[in-house]
């Protein structure tokens, strides 16, 4: 993976590249060992200390972080014979968004997630991660297979928003959104929804209706992006600092508003530092909430669904 | 309508006592320049006669329009929102929300309730683009939940007139829950059976469009309305191109399929009456 890390992770990046350093150098000398021995405890005391003390902003930059697991880097870990099934037979294949079927735990499951590149060619590819209305489309269409063949659907939600383009409100980005968010509604199959990194506003929401949603710890979920945000209320799209703790976007902030149910907790440091680690938290996670959800009923399963989102407000009656 | 054209000046036409009209009853007509005579316009349903240019109107105006005379019961009016994230700008939201609530409108951004459109019973919401850019959060996403529950309960058909710039930001995270609690409802609706007629009005863009605006089973436009998911700034600014001619305005979506019908507000009520009385037929 590329050496890329954010500004705040700047000393620990020094500090884990000096280890790894010395370890190259010579591991022999008893001296040497102890010296590592140290300087990763040390690591790991830092680690723990930037983490545990992560602004808002700094919380956004880690959910957007470029070696941050993407949906193909889950599907790949928790799951076994993945089988891409591609486009909305509508329009074309949005590569922004990727869906197909698996085995989870020796039963078929529907995988949909958005999809970020890491590498510039890539990136692009992706759309960096922006859908288009065919990508939504194709999410419902490997849905409602889903529930045809009574396949339990679960997404991997991690994208900046639904993409602005000229031929993305020609073929419906509102619409596409839309429908999806009232066919998730009452499909009768449960639904498991994980925002993984960026949960960018409508773009994020038209695949995050489920019967449990959840957020990994340092991952992100707002109405409009920081930047967005920035843009209108200050007219100054570089304030997403200030943005950012006003949106209050966080896995915590967003659990005490009773939006999602579980906070899945990620490795020392970030998922980007251990995808593997963060794969096998995430795994026993959906495990668990898969095994609950299997023992509603179906119309019991899309009532619960709706009160839970039916729920979901503050305000007051005079 | 090129007949107009050959109308007279408005200052000619005016009539004797009338002729000495003070500045500020004249309206510049953004659409075409003319000089129109405010109440004249009023009277046109503010539809400038000349261009048929279609003025913003408020959603009382709105539901006097559409809804038969003395039928409209109001719900829920004493909704109010809190700040619930203290959220601050260089105001704070309870600050913006008082300021609204004080121009004296209405207490959040929609108006809702039940009424009769030509005898036929609806329960309708209709937005008030004047409140806070007539943006969604918890009060709007609540009270057009209500509605369409309330339709499912008395088995009537539901309208909703949009004007609303999209999710409000003031309440972050469970203002973008509103799309779902709302499209969540229509889902029942639409298994119920029940007609949903969405009508979008200038401008409706974002978090509205995306959820109920654009899931009519009739989709019904005011002329050049602006419609829209994402801002035609935002777009500009991402893909640094110039944007086509007409994009975003109502005749572009008919063009792409995305509205049924775009209607002129004088005929609004009477299309409305007539599609309500063939999709819902109570038995
Ligand atoms: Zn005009």
């Amino acid at each position: 993976m590329a050496a890329q890390y954010l500004e705040f992770e700047k000393p620990l990046v020094e500090l884990e590249q000096k280890i790894h350093e010395l370890m190259e150098f010579s591991t022999d000398t008893m001296d040497l060992k102890t010296e590592v021995a140290k300087l990763e405890k040390k690591a790991e005391q830092m680690r723990e200390d930037i983490f545990a003390n992560l602004t808002r902003w700094q919380t956004a930059q880690v959910a957007r972080h470029i070696n941050r697991p993407f949906t193909l880097d889950y599907v790949s870990r928790i799951f076994t014979d993945f089988v891409e099934l591609h486009g909305d037979r509508q329009f074309g294949d949005d590569h922004a968004i990727v869906g197909g079927l698996a085995q989870f735990e020796g039963e078929p499951v529907m995988i949909i997630g958005h999809q970020k590149g890491r590498d510039t060619k890539e990136k692009v590819y992706r759309n960096f991660g922006m859908p288009n209305p065919e990508g939504y489309r194709k999410a419902l269409r490997l849905m409602e297979m889903a529930e045809r063949f009574q396949i339990p659907i679960i997404t991997f939600v991690d994208t900046p928003g639904a993409f602005p383009g000229i031929g993305a409100e020609e073929r419906g980005q509102a619409e596409a959104i839309a429908r999806n968010l009232r066919e998730m509604a009452r499909f009768k199959t449960p639904i498991i929804v994980v925002v993984t990194g960026e949960g960018g506003s409508g773009g994020a929401l038209a695949i995050a209706v489920g019967d449990r949603v959840l957020m990994l710890e340092y991952s992100v979920y707002a109405v409009i992006s920081p930047e967005g945000c920035a843009a209108i209320l200050w007219s100054d799209g570089t304030k997403g600092e200030q943005a950012a703790e006003a949106l209050k976007l966080t896995a915590k902030d967003i659990k005490d508003l009773d939006v999602i149910d579980e906070i899945v907790k990620e490795p020392v440091g970030g998922a980007h530092r251990d995808h593997d680690a963060m794969a096998k938290t995430l795994r026993e996670a959906l495990s668990r909430n898969l095994k609950e959800l299997k023992t509603l009923a179906p119309e019991q399963l899309v009532e619960e669904r709706y009160q839970k989102f039916r729920k979901m407000s503050r305000f007051v009656e005079m | 309508m090129a007949w107009f054209k050959r109308e007279k000046a408005p200052m000619a036409q005016a009539e004797g006592k009338r002729v000495k009209v003070p500045e500020g009853l004249w309206t510049k007509c953004v659409g075409c320049k003319e000089t129109l005579i405010t109440k004249e316009l009023e009277k046109n349903l503010n539809v400038c006669p000349k261009c048929n240019h279609h003025y913003r109107i408020s959603a009382r105006q709105r539901l006097d329009l559409l809804l038969d005379q003395g039928s409209f019961v109001e719900f829920d009016a004493g909704m109010v929102s809190v700040d619930f994230l203290a959220f601050k700008d260089s105001k704070s939201y309870q600050e913006r929300i008082n300021a609204a609530v004080a121009k004296g409108g209405s207490k959040d951004a929609v108006i809702c309730g039940e009424g009769k459109i030509e005898g036929t019973p609806v329960q309708m919401a209709v937005f008030d683009f004047s409140f806070m850019g007539g943006s969604m959060g918890s009060v709007v996403g609540e009270k057009i939940t209500r509605v369409i529950e309330r339709a499912l309960e008395k088995l009537t058909p539901v309208i909703i007139v949009s004007a609303s710039g999209g999710a409000r930001m003031q309440e972050s995270i469970l203002s973008l829950m509103q799309m779902a609690k709302t499209s969540a409802a229509l889902a029942k609706l639409r298994e119920a059976g029940l007609p949903f007629v969405s009508i979008l009005t200038d401008p409706t863009t974002g978090g509205v469009t995306a959820s109920f605006a654009m899931l009519g089973d009739v989709n019904m436009a005011e002329p050049k309305a602006l419609i829209g998911f994402a801002g035609p700034r935002v777009i500009e600014q991402t893909i640094r191109q110039k944007l086509p001619e007409g994009f975003q305005r109502a005749e572009y979506l008919l063009e792409h399929g995305m509205v049924d019908l775009i209607v002129d507000r004088k005929d609004m009520k009477g299309t409305l009456s007539r599609i309500l009385k063939m999709l819902h037929r109570p038995a």
